[in-house]
């Protein structure tokens, strides 16, 4: 008999009571280290693993007890061990255009060669895809189907030009049934309900909890910034509907609250308030960090961490399931441009932003396409300015340090000038 | 008081000093490779032609991609304000500043007092700038110096479709070969040119008086083109190139 799986898990077992025990704050670290090995020892402890795209619905697969994992997870991961070029030759040697998403060329490519920080993903049994985020997942999950052989279940969530349509909602909640159907073959058992209204209530307390921690930046100095919520982000990503989740963002609000009481602020000096628009510039965040604290400024909100808390107005609490085909569909990447600009507006006037900075990502159409826009919009109604990086959140061959340097200091000599 | 400007950029070193208010002079030489030896020597050798010490200088700010190479700055400034600053010295009427270097276009709006209302940079790659034109003048064996002159010449200016500098220079290289002439192929590659600034330009709303700045505008070719895209008149001051040495000048006036 093979004693090593299960050594496996009693190790695992042992880790997080040992965590737990010393009553500290559980370091994201190590919480994600832990996710990770559980998932990629799944199957020694008879789990299901499946992959999902960042805006797919979570809540079914943590109430199937089935391990959620995220290649754009990992993408940022990759992209923060700058390990995206690499990767991305690799896909572009194996055919992929250069003009793909550099999370699906990472990771198309990582799967062939257990790539990346971590050695690879652990290999799915299913995968899920919403396409709320964008398109591009679409065709990127089913290359993953085939490479493992696994099925797919795809979630279409209609475009929100305007408003939120009845026969959208209705298309939606049907393939939510459809989605459970799924699970329940894959997983060979049957949806426990209770569970998933579990799930749901601790999906929707922990919404509310990484809403809380973000709300602290309202306040000047910032007790934290973009930055830090970027790297903070990652449970509510993964494991949202877990206690998990819950236990981290109440500590991390606490420590939040502390500062704040303290006056401590995550730029020592604060005197310029900015709002970051679009996904990270994974590999470049502490050279991003740094540039913008030499000027005084606080990067003290975004539109990325703020949309996995952004839908929660849809969720009404005691319908949690059914009330999941709006809050999946009216994702910040999924509404008309001019959505997205009132979205922009709001956020301006609640941080009291002075400035504007836009990742024009290379590798997410959706998030910059309508940015120009977005520009214009904000100087006209609110007056203040907004610079556009050009970049890419993986593929470091897309950023120009010197280039992005120079824009960023003339951008913060313009904004001291008009505050001044 | 004396204050100096040092603008280091991709192609050209420049230096700039003012007294009291005056400009001085001004010196230009070759960058090279190496930002921080350029910089020495473009400012010893204009303080030489001025017969100054560089003990009078007060404050010296530096500007351009090398800026940082600068160590003996007082303090590194974007060219976009120096350029703004710049401008405004040499005419304070001026609202737009069209500035095209060695690898940057760039558009810059000013306010009344002459700060900085707004900007717009070339995106992503040096198509339509000072490198544009050397690769050309390379693949044209043309003296880049005569390039303005000989455009003027042009009865048909060629069309050059590529957005890569690179490319454009194959599809010039094919317009040779098809017999084109030199005037026409030099006045396309310069509508190429102010098509792309243009561009950039009226994305960010430029509003007369408009002056170009940056090596690029010694090119009466290029200008004219601006000109033509815009529909608006483009002044070209003799200190074009050295605009931005000339406002870091004016900068280190107002440092403490």
């Amino acid at each position: 008999m093979n004693r090593m799986p299960q050594f496996l898990l009693y190790l695992i077992a042992k880790i997080k009571k040992f965590l737990l025990h010393f009553k500290t704050q559980k370091k994201m670290k190590e919480i994600m280290t832990v996710y990770y090995m559980e998932a990629k020892s799944a199957r020694v402890g008879g789990r299901k693993v499946a992959w999902i795209t960042s805006g797919g619905p979570v809540e079914p697969l943590i109430a199937m007890d089935v391990i959620p994992v995220y290649p754009e997870n990992h993408g940022a991961m990759i992209g923060a061990s700058k390990m995206g070029t690499a990767l991305c030759e690799r896909a572009e040697s194996m055919g992929y255009s250069t003009d793909l998403c550099s999370y699906a060329r990472s990771d198309i490519a990582c799967a062939t060669v257990n790539g990346g920080p971590i050695g690879g993903l652990p290999r799915p049994d299913m995968l899920v895809c919403c396409n709320n985020i964008c398109g591009t997942v679409l065709k990127w999950y089913e290359i993953q189907a085939r490479y493992f052989n696994v099925p797919l279940f795809i979630l279409d969530t209609p475009f929100c030009h305007e408003g939120f349509a009845e026969e959208a909602r209705r298309y939606v909640r049907r393939q939510l049934d459809e989605y459970i159907v799924f699970l329940e073959k894959v997983c060979g058992r049957k949806m426990d309900h209770d569970r998933m209204r579990e799930v749901g209530r601790l999906s929707l307390e922990g919404q509310r909890l990484w809403q809380a921690v973000l709300d602290t930046t309202t306040l000047s100095p910032a007790p934290m910034s973009a930055f830090d919520a970027f790297y903070h982000l990652a449970l509510i990503v993964t494991l949202r509907g877990t206690q998990e989740v819950i236990d981290y963002y109440t500590q991390l609000l606490e420590k939040m609250k502390d500062r704040v009481a303290k006056g401590i602020g995550a730029v020592p000096n604060e005197k310029y308030r900015l709002l970051w628009d679009n996904i990270p510039i994974w590999h470049r965040t502490r050279w991003l960090s740094q540039k913008f604290a030499s000027h005084d400024a606080c990067l003290v909100a975004d539109t990325y961490t703020s949309a996995w808390c952004g839908t929660m107005k849809y969720i009404d609490e005691n319908r949690f399931f059914d009330s999941m085909a709006e809050a999946y569909t009216r994702i910040y990447l999924n509404i008309g441009v001019d959505e997205m600009a009132r979205t922009v507006i709001g956020m301006v006037d609640k941080y009291g932003v002075d400035g504007i900075v836009m990742h024009s990502n290379r590798s997410c159409k959706p998030y910059s396409f309508g940015q120009y826009d977005i520009q214009k919009i904000v100087e006209r109604e609110r007056g203040i300015p907004s610079l556009i990086i050009e970049a890419d959140m993986v593929d470091e061959r897309s950023f120009s340090e010197s280039q992005v340097s120079t824009r960023i200091d003339a951008f913060m000599e313009m904004i001291k000038h008009r505050k001044s | 008081m004396f204050t100096a400007g040092i603008d280091i950029g991709s192609i050209t070193a420049k230096a700039a000093v003012i007294a009291d208010g005056k400009l001085l002079g001004t010196r230009v030489i070759f960058t090279g490779y190496n930002s921080g030896v350029a910089g020495e020597k473009v400012f010893h050798e204009l303080l030489e032609e001025l017969h100054l010490n560089p003990s009078t200088i007060r404050k010296i700010v530096s500007t351009g991609y090398g800026r940082n190479s600068v160590t003996f700055a007082s303090k590194a400034m974007t060219e976009i304000i120096c350029h703004g600053a710049g401008a405004h010295y040499l005419n304070p009427a001026v609202r737009s500043i069209i500035d095209i270097g060695g690898q940057d276009s760039k558009v810059i709006l000013l306010d009344e007092k002459g700060k900085v209302k707004n900007f717009a940079m070339n995106d992503k790659c040096a198509a339509g700038t000072g490198r544009f034109l050397e690769v050309m003048a390379r693949a044209l064996e043309a003296d880049l110096d005569g390039f303005g002159t000989l455009s003027l010449k042009a009865g048909c200016p060629s069309r050059i479709s590529s957005l890569c500098t690179v490319f454009a220079e194959s599809e010039v290289i094919s317009l040779i070969s098809k017999g084109e002439k030199r005037e026409d192929i030099i006045a396309g590659i310069h509508e190429s040119i102010a098509a792309r600034v243009a561009a950039m330009a009226n994305r960010v709303g430029v509003v007369p008086p408009v002056v170009m700045t940056g090596g690029v505008a010694k090119n009466i070719g290029v200008v004219k083109a601006m000109e033509k895209k815009l529909g608006i008149p483009v002044e070209v001051s003799s200190y074009a190139q050295v605009n931005g040495a000339i406002g870091a000048a004016v900068l280190a006036m107002g440092m403490k």
